[in-house]
């Protein structure tokens, strides 16, 4: 299952959080920090596995990032998962996002934090694929807009 | 921005917020919405939010979307599973599950999975599997639930109850709509590894999916092809959900998953049909999944060399993800034994790896590959590569690849000359991350070696002639010299005195633990070495001794001095003789490396491996006890610093005489013994040319095995597992052997917890000594109760005379020189059978070493043939043993022929090994 999904930019400022096993708020923040440290010193150009750090459960976890632009999007995952599915998902993760917000960038995850978590949602639940088609997520997404578009009318 | 400021602005945020939450006027929807929006911001940002749940709470119970999707998502992002509001949270989703608004009930199963709390769990349990197989349920509903129920068996698997609506679950699998199947997939994987019978249908439902995937043109599937490649996630999970089973029995079914993998495995082969990243991303992804579920069926040899191929070619990849996947792979691969010789062909390629790789995520795989496919072939090849890494390699993976190379280098040592200087290496390069099990370790084993104890002591004593030693050789020279400086003191590059200043040398430099060795290394000179006894008197006599203010030496220093003015030569002699050997032991440092990794890892790869017997302390029996205790003379009862080995070997080996009355010590009842489970047969056979894997499995209970067998002795790990969630009380497993066994196996064990808690698994240890060749298998009683029945289940335990088989390798000549010698027709003994499994010559050569014997190639004048060659140990006699084995293909028959000096030796292998084709 997928432990944690993370987005943080190149200076390990936080962008998204979202966990999907309990922990307390403070071993969040050391899981973002500790996470931050291990992917930023990385090369680019070497593989997209490394071992995740300590806090989040040591070895038998892995931590599967993707390096866009500012951001790094990392999801922390055990070993009951695919590698490569799950790089394939952050892809289908920042394609969606692009389509949703037209070119994505950093402002994006910082002024629409409640889009960026319902677009999450739509993907990813309680740790585990929940859809991966993007067609249907966007559709999803649409009609949310459509819904809240209509309430605000009102 | 500096970082007061940034606290300042959060703040004063914060208290606007707080404002406007606590004021009169009603905020709308807008407002609510903008300001959780940035409570959920700061909280991003670390700090901590203690206002705005309970209006969160509020805006649950909102009609308007908006509303109640942000207090869902403040929700599920802060409230944590002991927050006292989650009754409140349970009654707003209680409504909105029975809305049958499927907007409302998506976001409710969502604040469910993600909060997932024990109360939730109570509460919802036993509502959303109706929601899950219900007819109306809206697909997207439908994959809510199934993730939802996931996450609630994860952290409550007790509240989820089996019933009804597995099977139905299972169907789910044939849906029309493949997202509800991934979920479905998901949920199903996570439920069939607790409760395997009950979904074991889904195996033939995921293969015939899978096989409409596979052979899907790509556009069949439209929206869930995924650059050219068809369903690759759901591909991924149904390959997955298939690991938790054996290959199906049906042989329609096996014949179409083979199908799949063969088909998969070819798409590889074929040319890409986009050069985009993503496309060769998802279809190696399914790839990679392919042959895992190939490797972990391990039963198709034709597939798992084609896998075997396919990861070779990835090693070469250009690309880095393929590369760290590929020997990721290929380590569990090299404990398969069909493959084990495949993997072996790759090494030149994984070692460059080790030196090229740029990315020491990739490095450590290559380690961890190379540890994997080491036999005694390849052995002081890769142990040199690993050793030449480590001096360069990167301090986070220094001491793994310590403790590799030391396990290694032990494992596989022929000549324990080169075990010696391995180790004296490895304290050169990495001294510091050499642990105290290291040096123990290599202790130990001179100790209990005597043909190698010269050899340490000449090149211990050469290392320390370094100017710089690491103090870990100091110790390890200490105790050497200590024990056996005699056997190089008579030459005079290293006389008795020139030893003693070459240590003393070193003395001041050191720690108070390798001073505290040092100076019992001197004492042990005082006997070895008359000569040299005024010159060690003096050195104890001296202040900074007699005098020093750490407690321990100060006495040892006192003590040592006194024995060697008082005590007479003979007294001496006896105090300080030689070390016994040590007794056979796990080694310490396998220990090590398996709470390092995890158990699962290390023990796989050491135990499925074929090598057996290459424990080094195999070889001398364990001394007399008598002679043990009188060495150590001091109160310091650690006299030569072996913390974690005690230094006299831990009782007698159990006496034959006792026969097998220890076996039953913990079963006080007269019980009943179950008649012997069904299916234990088969299992049993199965165990015949393996020592690890599953013994038996029902409903409640699984038995696995883990067991190696060196000589005469083996050691046998039994775990119990609960697979219910309910405990197991009076829980007794009973040793159980016949009149005939006892006299000649002995088995020794210790009670086990009478509780097994619900999902726990327990482990016994079970000490086996052969004392004489016998022919039947002990039997396993096991006694519980379980809710409020009792349970009784019998197995046999496989424990069979060819596990004491020690391999022989001889030429032709001398192999049908002694097949010669056993021609008398009491000693042979043929049996002619039909083949039960297909005739595959790799399989059978597998088996017969699996079996024990040593598989002599080369030596039959028929190629076709198979011959072997062993000897079996008991504690009375060894039993030299020759096999042969005739296939003839067009009749599918077989003739074995086993010849021993002993009739009933030759009679059961026939019968054990028989079985077996």
């Amino acid at each position: 299952m997928i432990k944690a999904i993370l987005i943080f930019n190149n200076h390990g400022k936080p962008r998204l959080s979202k966990f999907y096993q309990p922990y307390g708020e403070d071993t969040q923040q050391q899981i973002i920090r500790e996470t931050f440290h291990l992917v930023s010193k990385r090369d680019e150009n070497v593989c997209n596995f490394l071992e995740g750090g300590l806090l989040i459960g040591g070895s038998d976890n892995k931590l599967i990032y993707r390096h866009y632009a500012t951001l790094y999007f990392v999801f922390c995952v055990d070993s009951s998962e695919s590698e490569l599915g799950i790089l394939d998902l952050i892809q289908v993760f920042v394609e969606t996002l692009d389509k949703c917000f037209e070119n994505v960038c950093e402002l994006d995850l910082i002024f629409h934090v409640d889009k960026v978590h319902n677009i999450l949602a739509e993907m990813v639940m309680g740790g585990m694929v929940l859809e991966t088609n993007m067609n249907e997520i966007v559709t999803q997404i649409d009609a949310q807009n459509k819904l809240e578009k209509s309430e605000a009318d009102k | 921005k500096s970082k007061e400021a940034e606290i300042k602005r959060i703040n004063k945020e914060l208290a606007n917020i707080r404002s406007k939450f606590k004021g009169d006027k009603a905020l709308d929807g807008y407002s609510k919405k903008k300001y959780v929006c940035k409570l959920l911001f700061i909280f991003l940002l670390g700090h901590d939010i203690d206002f705005g749940h309970m209006e969160a709470v509020n805006l649950l119970s909102s009609n308007r979307y908006t509303e109640k999707q942000i207090g869902y998502l403040f929700i599920s992002v802060l409230v944590n599973s002991n927050s006292e509001l989650i009754r409140l949270i349970n009654n707003a989703i209680k409504n909105d599950l029975a809305s049958r608004n499927p907007t409302f009930m998506g976001l409710a199963l969502h604040c469910i999975a993600s909060v997932g709390s024990r109360e939730m769990a109570e509460a919802f349990a036993g509502e959303i599997p109706k929601v899950l197989v219900a007819g109306d349920t809206m697909d997207s509903v439908k994959q809510s639930a199934a993730l939802c129920l996931l996450r609630l068996y994860r952290t409550s698997p007790d509240l989820v109850p089996m019933g009804d609506w597995t099977s139905r679950v299972v169907h789910l699998l044939n849906d029309q709509h493949l997202g509800v199947v991934t979920a479905a997939t998901s949920l199903i994987t996570t439920l069939a590894q607790k409760n395997p019978e009950e979904f074991k249908t889904s195996v033939s439902l995921a293969v015939s999916r899978l096989s409409r995937i596979v052979t899907s043109a790509s556009t069949d599937l439209q929206d869930y092809t995924y650059y050219f490649v068809p369903a690759p996630w759901l591909s991924v999970k149904l390959l997955r959900l298939l690991q938790c089973y054996p290959p199906p029995e049906d042989p329609a079914v096996r014949g179409r998953l083979t199908e799949c993998l063969e088909t998969i495995l070819n798409k590889a082969q074929e040319p890409p049909k986009s050069k985009k990243v993503q496309h060769s991303n998802a279809k190696n992804a399914v790839l990679f999944e392919a042959i895992s579920l190939i490797i972990h069926h391990d039963s198709e040899p034709n597939l798992l060399v084609r896998a075997c191929n396919q990861l070779g070619q990835f090693l070469q990849h250009r690309e880095t993800n393929l590369r760290y996947l590929a020997l990721e792979s290929m380590c569990t691969l090299a404990s398969s034994e069909f493959s084990h010789e495949a993997v072996k062909t790759h090494i030149e390629t994984v070692i460059n790896a080790l030196k090229t790789e740029r990315d020491v995520s990739v490095r450590q795989r290559a380690v961890d590959l190379l540890y994997a496919m080491c036999d005694r072939s390849n052995a002081p090849q890769i142990v040199a590569e690993m050793l030449s890494y480590l001096e360069t390699a990167d301090y986070s993976i220094r001491e793994e690849i310590v403790l590799k190379v030391a396990i290694l280098a032990e494992k596989y040592a022929v000549d324990y000359t080169w075990y010696v200087d391995t180790i004296l290496n490895l304290i050169r390069i990495a001294g510091d991350y050499v642990s105290e099990e290291v040096w123990y370790r290599v202790i130990q084993i001179v100790i209990n070696r005597d043909d190698v104890q010269g050899y340490a002591a000449k090149t211990v004593f050469e290392a320390l002639q370094a100017p710089a030693c690491h103090e870990n050789l100091v110790k390890v020279g200490g105790y050497i010299l200590g024990e056996f400086g005699n056997l190089i003191a008579g030459d005079p590059r290293s006389s008795p005195l020139i030893q003693f200043h070459l240590l003393h040398s070193k003395f001041h430099l050191c720690s108070v633990p390798t001073r505290a060795l040092l100076l019992s290394t001197y004492i042990k000179f005082v006997n070895l070495f008359p000569e040299v006894k005024p010159t060690i008197q003096d050195v104890l006599r001296s202040d900074s001794q007699l005098r020093n203010a750490d407690v321990e030496l100060q006495q040892r220093a006192v003590e040592y001095l006194r024995l060697s003015t008082v005590a007479s030569t003979d007294i001496l002699a006896t105090v300080l003789e030689e070390m016994p050997p040590f007794p056979e032991r796990e080694s310490s440092i396998l220990a090590k490396l398996k709470k390092k990794k995890g158990p699962g890892t290390v023990t796989d790869l050491e135990d499925t491996k074929r090598d057996r017997s290459v424990d080094v302390n195999g070889g001398p029996e364990p001394a007399p006890a008598s002679t043990s205790a009188v060495s150590t003379p001091s109160p310091s009862a650690d006299l030569l610093g072996l913390g974690a080995a005690p230094t006299a070997p831990a009782g007698p080996p159990p006496s034959s005489g006792g026969s097998g009355l220890l076996v039953d010590v913990f079963s006080d009842s007269a019980s009943v013994v179950a008649p012997l489970a069904p299916g234990s047969e088969d299992n049993f056979a199965r165990f015949v040319c393996k020592n690890n894997g599953v013994l038996f499995e029902n409903q409640l209970l699984q038995i696995g095995l883990k067991s190696e067998f060196r000589q005469n002795l083996g050691r046998m790990f039994i775990f119990y597992g609960n697979k219910t969630s309910t405990q197991f009380l009076n829980f007794t497993p009973t040793l159980i052997c016949s009149d005939d066994l006892q006299p000649n196996l002995n088995l020794q064990t210790k009670p086990v917890d009478p509780t097994v808690e619900g999902g726990a698994q327990v482990q016994q240890v079970v000490n086996i000594e052969c004392v004489s060749d016998f022919a039947e298998a002990p039997v396993l009683n096991i006694q519980f109760r379980y809710g409020g029945t009792f349970q009784n289940v019998s197995v046999q335990l496989p424990i069979t005379l060819n596990k004491f088989f020690q391999p022989t390798e001889m030429a032709s000549q001398d192999f049908f020189q002694r097949w010669k010698q056993l021609s008398n027709p009491q000693q042979e003994v043929q049996n002619i059978f039909k083949a039960k499994h297909p005739m595959d010559t790799e399989v059978t050569k597998a088996k017969i070493i699996g079996f024990g014997s040593a598989l002599l190639e080369e030596v039959d004048p028929n190629p076709a043939n198979f011959v072997g060659a062993g000897i079996i140990h008991t504690k009375t006699t060894q039993i030299g043993c020759l096999l042969r084995l005739e296939p003839n293909l067009q009749a599918q028959m077989y003739r074995l022929t086993l010849r021993t000096s002993k009739e009933a030796v030759s009679q059961r292998l026939c019968e054990l090994l028989s079985a077996q084709f």
